[in-house]
């Protein structure tokens, strides 16, 4: 069909954009979570240490690593809700999770690695190429459709929430909290349930990548940086719209792949130089996003004149 | 065993040490915070820049190590202007999250810039102090230096916000930003001293932190996360809170890695962080 090296590619950007997609599902109605990381590990490793050291099956594992990432959701947040952490202090309080979640999986290096990581042990004997039992391929077009299902299924679950009663209440939430309660939207309960929905979809993004990438690794799969990577990527592409988050993790993928190929490997961090830089200009002069942009801009020339600009709060020197 | 385990006692002596440096670098963080109602992600990214400006001052030109070290903190200073007029100023009427998310994007560039000017290898300034033997307990003389210049300099910080006509008007900014204003203090003024200052107290934290650690571009990552945690559970903006918090934090680091091991210390210090969140969501010292 066509090379590897495209085919790995796509499905980079098919599996990152179904976490970004996941983690936009709450980031989108004011959830700004830094703690998906943690999801992410908990999927990654809570697989593969139990194939490695008990013989489960990823299937198995995967179950159990969902429990367990459903559970560390609740825990963290249901009294988030409930005491009405929000904004940064909710950002930094998810912030603290991903880093438990990453020191977790370095302080257990007897077990997991530590900071080297680990390798599922390869169930593909003599030749094999797939082993389903274990969820290893090595055909790339298996992992493309796989992923592909993924990235679908995100994108249906994003048009369902969209189209549901939940996303009126929590966009009411967003904006207001005490009026959203005042007209009887159960606030902690609408929250906690997008949560799970979010980190469940992003525990699952873990085990596949777990199991395509056949390697984990403490501050690949969980930490600040892969949760930010997260937040980042989302914003980049438009976290208000369905594609953005996709949009987001091509952009970045082939940023990086294109310095790569244009420079070689003679400037190491080019790509992430200049992707830090034009996040900041994202955020100020772009905070949609550049699908979320793209859109607006076509709304704007195809439809009404645009409506007067919101003026800021604050003097500005 | 042991009622009194002399290495146990080390272990709280040295976390208190380290809860005197975690001070200092949460107080830059808390002023900018009080001012501006700003959290700097990337606090700790300027912090690695001091370090970097100190390395290759002295180690490359060979100046002399306490002017490396003024030059540092005036650098980093000036970055804080910058980050401010730059980054800051253009999203201060825009969501309090994208002020968050936008020094976060200044993370990931400083800290890849950083990689792309000076390489991922570790550097070490080559200054090494003696460690200073107490009965049978060994404390680094760097921690030491560290843990009194971080005194001095939180007194000064002190003395300047209570006494100075400048930290009178910085402490009524953080009180009431819509009402000063009228009384005839320039906002936008105050918020680049305050980021001046702010970005020198990071200077500072880099110049002690130097003495102990090697500099390289993902030393950030080893700070930063702390250093917003103890602000956060001492009460944003609090910086008596985050006094407290560090020492509290620095406890944790240092006796739980003592006890289990360094990572666990750090751990428990999370774990402990997040359940203090759920019982006084506005930190020890906060006001909401």
């Amino acid at each position: 069909m066509i090379g590897n090296y495209p085919l790995h590619l796509m499905i980079l950007v098919l599996l990152w954009g179904y976490i970004y997609t996941s983690w936009s599902l709450m980031g989108r109605l004011g959830l700004v979570s830094f703690g998906h990381g943690a999801f992410m590990g908990i999927g990654a490793y809570t697989v593969v240490m139990l194939w490695n050291h008990f013989g489960w099956s990823p299937w198995a594992g995967a179950l159990a690593a969902l429990a367990f990432a459903a559970a560390v959701a609740i825990l963290i947040g249901y009294p988030c809700f409930r005491f009405r952490i929000v904004g940064h202090y909710f950002a930094l309080v998810t912030l603290a999770l991903s880093e438990v979640a990453r020191l977790v999986i370095v302080a257990l290096r007897d077990q997991t690695g530590g900071s080297l990581g680990a390798t599922p042990n390869s169930a593909l004997h003599g030749g094999a190429t797939a082993a389903p039992g274990a969820l290893q391929f090595s055909d790339k077009q298996v992992w493309f459709w796989i992923v592909l299902a993924f990235w679908l299924a995100g994108l249906w679950v994003w048009r369902a929430v969209d189209r549901s009663m939940a996303r009126l209440a929590l966009q009411a939430i967003s904006e207001e909290e005490e009026a959203a309660a005042s007209i009887g939207i159960h606030v902690a309960r609408a929250k906690l349930r997008i949560t799970l929905i979010s980190a469940l979809m992003t525990c699952a993004g873990g085990v596949l990548y777990a199991q395509y990438q056949l390697y984990v690794n403490p501050d690949t799969v969980s930490g600040i940086g892969i949760s930010l990577q997260m937040v980042f990527g989302a914003i980049a592409g438009g976290m208000f719209v369905m594609l953005g988050p996709t949009v987001g993790a091509a952009f970045t993928l082939l940023l990086a792949e294109g310095l790569r190929l244009a420079f070689g490997n003679r400037y190491p961090a080019l790509d992430s130089t200049l992707y830090g830089a034009m996040l900041v200009l994202f955020i100020i002069y772009m905070p949609k996003g550049i699908l979320g942009a793209a859109l607006e801009a076509l709304r704007a020339r195809t439809a009404r004149p645009i409506a007067p600009r919101k003026s800021s709060g604050m003097p500005s020197a | 065993m042991e009622v009194f385990d002399i290495f146990l006692l080390e272990a709280i002596l040295n976390g208190l040490l380290l809860g005197g440096l975690l001070a200092l670098l949460s107080l830059g963080l808390n002023l900018i915070f009080g001012v501006i109602d700003v959290v700097w992600i990337c606090y700790a990214e300027l912090i690695m820049c001091g370090m970097y400006a100190v390395y290759y001052l002295h180690v490359q030109y060979h100046w002399p190590l306490l002017a490396a070290m003024a030059a540092a903190v005036v650098i980093v200073a000036v970055l804080g202007v910058i980050l401010h007029q730059f980054v800051i100023r253009p999203v201060l009427g825009a969501e309090p999250i994208n002020q968050l998310l936008v020094t976060g994007g200044v993370l990931f560039f400083l800290q890849a810039a950083a990689t792309l000017a000076f390489g991922i290898e570790f550097r070490n300034l080559g200054v090494t102090l003696p460690s200073i033997r107490l009965g049978e307990m060994s404390f680094s003389a760097a921690r030491l230096v560290a843990f009194c210049v971080a005194l001095a300099g939180m007194l000064g910080m002190y003395l300047f916000l209570s006494r100075s006509y400048l930290g009178t008007a910085i402490r009524a900014i953080s009180q009431d930003r819509a009402i000063m204003p009228l009384m005839g203090v320039s906002p936008a003024r105050i918020f680049v001293l305050a980021s001046a200052l702010g970005g020198a107290l990071a200077g500072l934290g880099a110049c002690l932190l130097v003495l102990q650690y090697d500099v390289h571009p993902a030393i950030g990552l080893s700070f930063g996360p702390i250093t917003f945690l103890i602000c956060v559970m001492g009460g944003l903006g609090s910086m008596a809170g985050g006094f407290i918090a560090a020492f509290v934090f620095a406890q944790f680091i240092s006796v739980g890695g003592f006890l289990f091991h360094l990572e666990w210390g750090y751990v428990l210090a999370f774990a402990f962080f997040i359940a203090m969140m759920f019982w006084r969501p506005q930190g020890i010292l906060g006001r909401r």
